[in-house]
């Protein structure tokens, strides 16, 4: 049985890191810089689904298979907003949500980013145009990197929370103490 | 009484296909509310716009399915939760959707509506009261612990023992019946594939078949065998990914990774064929918008084998696992009536010996021309659902082996990519992997008047509420997975 399902895994899926995008890399170089020394290499990452139809999160959940391993690279899921740096919001914003999104963000503690992932994330999408909706996460909290696609591919996750992770190693720290001991 | 003596004293429309439907007075309606409470007919859904309720009704004999309406100017009519307690969400969402006052009924609080429209203070939900010593309560979500969609779930617990679950939904209504309505057909269709993201093919089958029911669309062969393969793609990949999550939930990891890269085998090669993973948007009226390559067929014949050589191992590893089947075996239970009386499609209904497929028993291209098994038990565990979803999966395999071998060579779409001009009501049940979905719909001239799409979850969801009571919290999480309900399917 053990043979049968090491077999399975045995030649190695992980997908080699994706080349870097240097549109997402120069807009995660505005982040502020004391958000880059805190968070040095390593994101936790809280996912809030504020009204999406589910297909981002079905991607999001594919950034923990065996190709993409997100953890990895230093990125990983937490349960709880308390222990998050990075909040992943995906939906249009739903009018029944933005309560619950906004105190989830009020938990996250400082420095927070929050990423706005898939194309009803940036702007409502399909949903624009409806009285239940938002019309995007910027309507409710601050975003500081937009992912888009419909919904974006786990490469393009990949890439776009790696630019993230780039742009706060490449900040010259102070006193040249490193970010994390 | 049946449906069909109701129906024969009643005034039809001409409009509608490919099943009837026929316009009632309020004795009809109550009478047919007190068949489906008798078990003798299924609620299929219950929908309304200003002025008007609609009630579609699944029954054994023909016509297998009638649609009801009944005109009530002043927006009341007679409750069918009344009697019929799987009419009520459906019910509450149209009072909170249209505003239709179901008359007696004994459940009238707002569902989707959670009244955060204007500045005003947001009433607090009243949650139905429990009574008893020692008892707590356990409030979750709508934001959950993992990467899932947002809900309330209120336990009311005797210590680890769960004595009710009262469900909150609503949290991600997105307005789309209200988006549907005056909607070009190209845009309402990107909106109903965006229904509930995990059955973007299933949606795009139901609403495309029902605006080909309205306006006699014809697919060609091509283009109907292009559509199963994409939703048995999609019922694989959703199984797959269950299977896993199930194990999960029992701390069962192992089978989750392996589950995993099966899953995102089957999405790569979604992609290599129909050139997106969830093959969103290629279901178009009239066919499909991508063909298969040769390329692509081969892609899907590995894929076949694929899976053929690495599921079996895992199913073997399933049941012979003493640790997971102490989980599954025994939890969540549905009992088999419950399951008839709500109508729930899927494996939820089939775990409890709900002998229901809309492939088989409403056969709608290309599954009229397909060999298959639906695969039924009676336990109605979290174990049997595991169980239905496997015996699915291979059923899934030998029907894309039997399409793949007879693919129509031709056209894949109807020449013209125009939505003929017209008007037209049509009604379409579409098998997706969580159950059936129905999409219901009257178009005038390339325009949308009213769509209604009932995702499965709304006769799945109250099951769960049952099936938890008893259970101790802590398998509440296995539960659910067994059944994974959509939200935003429901939430609409």
């Amino acid at each position: 049985m053990l043979k049968t399902l090491l077999q399975g895994l045995r030649s190695p899926l992980t997908e080699t890191r994706p080349r870097p995008d240097p549109a997402l890399a120069a807009l995660a170089s505005r982040l502020d810089g004391a958000a880059r020394r805190t968070l040095g290499r390593s994101l936790s990452i809280r996912q809030v689904d504020a009204g999406s139809c589910n297909g981002c999160e079905l991607e999001i959940h594919a950034l923990n298979n065996a190709f993409y391993d997100l953890e990895h690279y230093g990125l990983r899921f937490v349960a709880s907003p308390r222990h998050a740096d990075v909040l992943l919001v995906t939906g249009p914003v739903t009018r029944n949500m933005a309560e619950a999104l906004e105190r989830t963000w009020r938990a996250t503690p400082d420095p927070k980013w929050v990423v706005a992932v898939g194309d009803c994330a940036a702007d409502g999408h399909v949903f624009a145009d409806s009285d239940a909706v938002m019309g995007g996460v910027a309507a409710v909290v601050p975003v500081n990197l937009v992912l888009r696609g419909c919904p974006p591919t786990p490469a393009q996750l990949l890439r776009g929370l790696l630019a993230l992770i780039e742009a706060g190693s490449n900040q010259p720290l102070d006193g040249g103490r490193p970010a994390r001991p | 009484m049946a449906i069909a003596t109701i129906m024969s004293g009643s005034r039809g429309s001409e409009t509608h296909q490919p099943w009837p439907c026929v316009a009632v007075d309020a004795a009809a309606w109550q009478q047919t509310a007190m068949l489906l409470a008798s078990g003798k007919h299924t609620l299929l859904s219950l929908w309304g716009e200003p002025g008007r309720v609609h009630m579609a009704v699944l029954q054994d004999g023909t016509p297998k399915v009638a649609v009801l309406s009944l005109d009530c100017p002043d927006n009341r009519y007679p409750s069918v939760g009344r009697v019929h307690a799987t009419a009520l969400r459906l019910e509450r969402a149209t009072r909170d959707l249209v505003g239709l006052e179901p008359v007696a009924s004994p459940d009238v609080r707002p569902w989707l509506d959670h009244g955060r429209r204007g500045n005003e203070p947001v009433p607090p939900y009243a949650f139905l009261p429990v009574e008893g010593e020692s008892l707590h309560q356990i409030p979750v979500g709508p934001v959950h612990a993992g990467i899932i969609e947002p809900g309330h779930f209120r336990f009311t617990c005797d210590g680890e023992t769960v004595v009710r679950l009262e469900q909150r939904l609503g949290y991600v209504h997105k307005g789309i019946d209200a988006l549907m309505a005056g909607a070009a057909v190209p845009r309402a269709l990107r909106i109903a594939g965006r229904v509930s993201g995990d059955s973007t093919v299933a949606y795009a089958f139901a609403f495309c078949s029902a605006v080909e029911c309205a306006l006699g669309i014809p697919v060609p062969p091509r283009g109907a065998a292009l559509r199963g393969v994409m939703a048995e793609l999609e019922r694989i990949a959703n199984h797959l990914g269950d299977f896993g999550a199930i194990c999960n939930d029992a701390a069962f990891s192992i089978m989750l990774a392996h589950c995993g890269v099966l899953r995102e085998h089957v999405l790569r090669c979604a992609a290599a064929c129909f050139g997106h993973r969830l093959m969103m948007d290629r279901i178009v009226p009239g066919g499909v918008a991508a063909d298969l390559s040769v390329e692509g067929a081969a892609a899907l014949q590995a894929l076949l084998a694929t899976l053929r050589a690495r599921l079996p191992p895992l199913v073997t590893l399933y049941d012979e696992t003493a640790s997971l089947q102490d989980r599954t075996v025994g939890t969540g239970v549905v009992p088999p009536a419950l399951a008839r009386r709500f109508g729930a499609g899927g494996h939820v209904g089939r775990a409890s010996g709900r002998d229901f497929d809309a492939r088989r028993d409403l056969a709608y291209a290309p599954y009229d021309c397909l060999r298959f098994e639906v695969p039924v038990r009676q336990e109605g565990d979290v174990n049997a659902r595991v169980w239905i979803r496997i015996r699915e999966i291979e059923q899934s395999l030998s029907i894309l082996d039997q399409l793949l071998e007879a693919l129509p060579q031709g056209p894949v779409r109807e020449s013209s990519e125009e939505v003929p001009a017209g008007l037209g009501e049509g009604l379409a049940v579409v098998e997706a992997f969580r159950g059936d979905v129905v999409a219901w719909l009257r178009v005038t001239d390339g325009r949308i008047d009213r769509c209604h799409l009932r995702d499965a979850s709304w006769f799945q969801w109250p099951l769960l509420e049952a099936a938890i009571e008893g259970n101790i919290v802590a398998d509440f999480p296995l539960c659910n997975k067994s059944f994974n309900c959509s939200y935003s399917g429901h939430d609409l």
